[in-house]
């Protein structure tokens, strides 16, 4: 081949690879500009609600279209006691799991048990709603609920978030449907980071006399703290943000109970249930209002939530 | 306190938290047992020809959800169609050039964090920049929702398989005189193909139950329509619409289209996790 010819080819070449890179640069760009555009854009939806309610959008309970006069606390609040409850419930649950997963379970069964829970995590949550809405709050109504009140009522701090007619849907169900939603995901990411513990430093402890639960306990969850509480986070992230199984079964009630068995409103399903059927610029821009305050939440907490696994993530590469 | 003896104390609490920790399994499973089963019990009786064959009825009379499978079937299509090509290329640009730079960790870290982003919000924000636009719900609006929640799972999967790829097929193609970018295209990418097609699965899988993003967007048709450009049944929506309905024939029908949404989201979950394993073996 002639010298010219080759060193054409070369160039093309070097063009060639020069544009894949960058094209692919692009894309990788294009993700970044992809957020920008979802916070100003909400932001632009939401200017009017700003401009009018200002800082008293956080602290009213006022959720008025006639009057147009909207504030998110109500929704915020029960965002936050859902997640919370889900929490409470899910965080010990996972912990077994993790633990049964990783340190009890026979060899063979690991691996269909770890897909069973993970299969949890693919149930559409739209199905964890229905089954919530018809099966699961007719059996709280009549069986958890009574007894709840029954026993937990009259206790004086604790009675107070237990009182109240059974009615099945409520702030409590809702939470322990998000519970069962976001187990798998903490789960996973538990069970995730104890397998990154080196055997060594287990077999130590074996060795000193250790039992498995001390293994776990003293040993196992020290050295992964920080990438467990970053898959609560995750899980948190989750719960916050989680639309359709909250809807079906917190009430849409704007209403700030004390009771965690009376309905409730959170930021999503206020979302699912109104948005549609809002009239009037300030009605819908107070509504993506709520929408832009769910994302900035569930952003801060998934970014620590990212920030922990990362710095789990580096230790491990750092030891081994 | 010390009644017992250190030993027995220490073996106590170790049976106990190993015990609970078993129950904490069953727990687990007794949920997806019982939704499952639920599924199964109110699903089947609805299941018929006619789900298959026939649109979706006003209330109180018989029919299917022809037209909401349909309608599903192409959005999700159509966003995996738009959402695979950015992500792979994306997740192609951190696995292979991400090494120095600010842009490839700064994506990873927003990429991580969409990932788990409320589907409700994405809805949201199609609805500002494009159904307000437009002035009317669109399949195309539901399509481009449900792409934004494709782009993420398939960055993430396609970096992390393509750091599977060992260096040394890398440097072997280059040592050939490959130019990097038909390294990158004929070798990485291809010896990563079955577990980036492992991701799509699970995309396809996470949108095709997604509701929220789609009620701002494609909303719901109560007819026959395969025009984007017009607002598009699809399962979701019909059955969160006919399960908040008082009526029991679309009760019926919701639990007949939950059982097929959650079958096929659940099977190619499974199918997923197959693939992915079949390839790890032979490696």
């Amino acid at each position: 081949m002639p010298m010219f010819l080759r060193e054409a080819r070369l160039k093309r070449q070097n063009w060639l690879d020069f544009l894949f890179r960058n094209v692919t640069r692009f894309f990788a760009f294009a993700v970044l500009a992809l957020l920008l555009t979802l916070i100003i854009a909400l932001i632009i939806g939401s200017w009017p609600a700003i401009n009018a309610f200002g800082f008293r959008f956080f602290g009213s309970s006022e959720w008025n279209p006639v009057t147009e006069e909207f504030g998110a606390l109500i929704p915020i609040v029960g965002t936050l006691t859902t997640s919370a409850i889900a929490l409470l419930i899910a965080i010990p649950v996972s912990f077994g799991i993790a633990i049964f997963l990783t340190e009890l379970s026979p060899r063979w069964l690991r691996r269909p048990l770890g897909i069973a829970i993970e299969l949890l995590a693919g149930i559409p949550s739209i199905i964890y709603g229905m089954w919530g809405l018809f099966v699961f709050a007719p059996l709280f109504a009549d069986y958890i609920e009574p007894w709840l009140t029954k026993h937990i009522g009259p206790i004086p701090l604790l009675g107070p978030f237990f009182s109240g007619p059974p009615m099945g849907i409520g702030v409590l169900t809702a939470g322990i449907i998000l519970a069962i939603m976001v187990i798998p995901f903490i789960a996973s990411v538990m069970r995730d980071v104890f397998e990154v513990v080196p055997t060594l430093l287990k077999e130590s402890a074996y060795g000193l006399g250790a039992t498995t639960w001390e293994v776990m306990w003293k040993v196992v969850l020290p050295y992964t703290k920080i990438g467990v509480v970053g898959g609560i986070m995750l899980g948190l992230g989750r719960a916050l943000g989680e639309t359709m199984a909250v809807t079906f079964v917190i009430g849409n009630a704007h209403e700030l109970n004390k009771s965690l068995l009376m309905p409730g409103n959170s930021i999503s399903s206020a979302l699912a249930n109104e948005f549609n059927e809002a009239v009037g610029e300030l009605y819908t821009s107070a509504l993506i209002e709520l929408g832009l305050i769910l994302f900035f939440i569930t952003f801060v907490v998934l970014s620590l939530a990212r920030y922990m696994l990362y710095k789990l993530a580096k230790r491990e590469g750092h030891t081994t | 306190m010390n009644l017992l003896p250190l030993y027995t104390r220490r073996r106590l609490i170790n049976a106990l938290g190993l015990g609970i920790s078993v129950l904490a399994m069953l727990f687990g499973l007794f949920w997806l047992g019982w939704i499952l089963w639920t599924l199964l019990d109110n699903g089947i009786p609805g299941l018929s020809l006619a789900v298959f064959t026939q649109m979706t009825p006003p209330p109180g009379s018989k029919g299917g959800l022809l037209n909401a499978i349909v309608g599903s079937l192409m959005m999700t299509s159509i966003a995996t169609i738009i959402g695979t090509p950015i992500g792979i290329l994306a997740g192609t640009y951190l696995a292979e050039f991400g090494q120095r730079g600010w842009l490839a960790p700064t994506t990873r870290f927003i990429n991580d964090v969409l990932l788990s982003a409320p589907s409700i919000v994405i809805g949201l924000f199609i609805y500002a920049i494009y159904v307000v636009r437009v002035g009317h719900f669109s399949g195309w609006g539901g399509a481009l929702a449900l792409s934004i929640l494709v782009i993420p799972i398939v960055i993430r999967t396609t970096e992390n398989m393509l750091r599977l790829v060992p260096n040394t097929l890398r440097e072997a193609a280059a040592a050939l005189g490959a130019p990097q970018w038909k390294v990158i295209n004929f070798v990485t990418l291809r010896a990563a193909r079955a577990g980036i097609l492992t991701g799509i699965m699970l995309a396809v899988a996470r949108i095709s139950g997604e509701t929220a993003p789609l009620l701002f967007t494609s909303l719901n048709n109560q007819f026959w329509s395969s025009n984007m450009n017009q607002p598009m049944a699809n399962l979701p929506v019909v059955i969160f619409q006919f399960a908040m309905s008082p009526y029991d024939d679309w009760h019926t029908l919701a639990w007949a289209g939950a059982l097929l949404i959650t079958f096929s989201v659940l099977t190619l979950n499974i199918l997923a996790r197959v693939l992915f394993r079949q390839r790890a073996t032979t490696h």
